[in-house]
């Protein structure tokens, strides 16, 4: 079981709680606005990023190469970046904030 | 625009699929306020269908994992999600729908998002072949499943047709196990959608991994003994297969909109916006649609213009002028290969293709007409992909010289021409 927290480009911040699956389904099954998972989960359309609070991407991990390549034109991309498709919830993700990334 | 402009209207969306729940949410969060109905024939909760032939078919998953959105969410949107019913006709002077039960349901505005069923060919025997299965549903990814894995002994496969959805397939059933041969009957696979080089690069892919793709093979007959089918070109070849699938293309859904009096074109002729007729939208794969980049009508069968042309949709039934302008992309998985790819390549007369060095199978091939870009197809490397995107989009003119070179950075900056 792990709370994950998600602050909206409108700066409301609703917290999940999720057992299992990617963090990407838990968004949309949710309705966070901003996350839209349009490839279902394969890095293929860029429609799930958000930006790892900074103290929190320990939890997380940094971006995989393909998430970095996928995201390296975008304007709003920064060093803590993800494509949240690629985050399997687990305990480890416990307690998160995830800030849904501006779209272009 | 009143305020409650859309308060006691009802909103019908005939299909619920990546378009028509697409449609729903974006129509709600446009700011409708009418009620909003769903009907489609598929009992199952609409759910993703690209995992349909890769991860979902070589997953034990329950199908519910591919949903596009949970069942609370139509609840909490309030979105009627009407399943398992088959819309039957659409009256359009009396602004009705008729459903297969004889109930109907009236409407103000009306959403086409029909899609398209797989076409089953007229070949010999077919009808009569055991095992034979399309793909395009989850109840279609059920059976395959299920035949594939029945019985203890290895099941030989023929898929007949090497577009996509055919190589997916192969790719996902010999991870399963299966023995599975692909019969194309073009020269090569993928003819219509790629250059040759990217036919052979998956020709060569599936023989490695032993999955013979044969081309030039024209299936004309189907004969049986007992539950094993033979599989008959006209070169008067024979394959055995336990399982057929059958991956030869699409039939737009266009009973209705005929019904309907609807401009049809290879697909519903649809405006930017979406619109097909006073009230009647039409959106994703059973329109033909004008694309303002490429400056021509064209029909495509990809979840990016079924989302986007959703929006388009949601967003002129509540007034805000959106027009359609995108540019296309899609995407393959097979193996641990991804092709993403970019842009429409009818018309080009160049090609430039770069190899990264120090990753097998990393490639990029770029299609030009003179100077313009008009697509990428990208093998392995998502950073092609996005700057094809960007350069496709502003019209970038690049140096094909650079481009090729993988030496040469791979950066906007190096690659654009001023
Ligand atoms: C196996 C497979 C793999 C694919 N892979 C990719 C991929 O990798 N990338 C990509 O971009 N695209 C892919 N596609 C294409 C993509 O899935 C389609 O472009 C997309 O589903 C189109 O959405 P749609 O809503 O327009 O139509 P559809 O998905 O075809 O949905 C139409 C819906 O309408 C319903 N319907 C039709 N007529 C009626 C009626 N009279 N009454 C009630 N209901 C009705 C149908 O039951 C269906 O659910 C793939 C498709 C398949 C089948
Ligand atoms: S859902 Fe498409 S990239 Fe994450």
């Amino acid at each position: 079981m792990a709370k994950i927290t998600f602050i909206t480009t409108d700066n409301e911040s609703i917290t999940l709680e999720g057992t299992s699956g990617s963090v990407m389904q838990l968004a949309v099954d949710n309705d966070i606005p901003g996350i839209d998972g349009d490839c279902g989960g394969v890095c293929s359309c860029a429609t799930c990023h958000v930006h790892v609070k900074p103290e929190d991407m320990e939890k997380t991990g940094a971006a995989s190469e393909i998430e970095n390549d996928m995201l390296e034109l975008d304007d709003n991309v920064n060093e803590y970046s993800r494509l949240c498709c690629q985050l399997e919830i687990s305990d480890a993700l416990d307690g998160v904030v995830l800030q849904v990334a501006e779209r272009d | 625009m009143s305020q409650n402009f859309s308060e006691n209207k009802i909103c019908v969306v005939i299909g619920a699929s990546h378009g028509g729940v697409n449609f729903a949410f974006s129509l709600r969060k446009e700011g409708w306020e009418g009620r909003i109905i769903l009907f489609d024939k598929d009992p199952v909760l609409p759910y993703h269908r690209p995992p349909l032939s890769k991860a979902y078919l070589t997953s034990a998953d329950a199908i519910e994992k591919n949903a596009l959105k949970s069942a609370e969410s139509y609840e909490k949107s309030n979105i009627e999600l009407r399943l398992g019913h088959n819309v039957s006709s659409v009256n359009k002077s009396e602004k009705n729908i008729t459903l297969d039960t004889g109930e109907i349901q009236a409407y103000d505005t009306l959403v086409l998002a029909t899609g398209a069923r797989p076409i089953i060919p007229s070949i010999e025997g077919l009808k009569e072949a055991s095992n034979v299965f399309a793909l395009r549903t989850a109840s279609d990814v059920e059976q395959i499943r299920s035949a594939v894995n029945t019985g203890e002994t290895q099941k030989n496969v023929v898929v007949i047709g090497g577009g996509y959805i055919g190589l997916e397939t192969a790719a996902s059933l010999k991870k399963l196990g299966a023995n599975v041969t692909v019969l194309e009957r073009e020269e090569r696979i993928l003819a219509r959608v790629t250059a040759p080089e990217m036919s052979d690069f998956f020709e060569k892919l599936h023989a490695t991994n032993n999955v013979p793709v044969l081309t030039n093979k024209n299936v004309v007959a189907i004969t049986k003994d007992g539950n094993l089918n033979h599989v008959v070109c006209a070169d008067n070849t024979s394959y055995k297969a336990d399982i057929i699938i059958v991956g030869v293309g699409i039939h737009v859904n266009l009973e209705l909109a005929k019904q309907a009096e609807l401009e049809i074109e290879n697909g519903i002729k649809v405006d930017e916006q979406a619109k097909a007729a006073t009230d009647i939208y039409a959106i994703g794969d059973c329109t033909y649609h004008y694309n303002p980049h490429y400056d021509r009508f064209i029909r495509l069968e990809s979840v990016q213009n079924a989302v986007d042309q959703a929006k388009i949709a949601a967003a002129a039934i509540c007034d805000k002028k959106p027009v359609y302008n995108t540019i296309p992309w899609f995407w393959s998985d097979q193996y641990d290969v991804k092709l993403q790819m970019v842009g429409l390549s009818t018309g080009y007369n160049k090609l430039v293709k770069r190899i990264e060095e120090g990753a097998a199978n990393k490639f990029s091939i770029w299609y030009f007409k003179d100077d313009e870009l008009l697509a990428v197809d990208a093998v392995n490397n998502a950073k092609a992909y996005v700057l094809g995107t960007k350069f496709i989009k502003n019209k970038n003119t690049i140096d094909q010289l650079k481009l090729a070179d993988p030496n040469s950075v791979f950066k906007p900056a190096n690659l654009i021409l001023e």
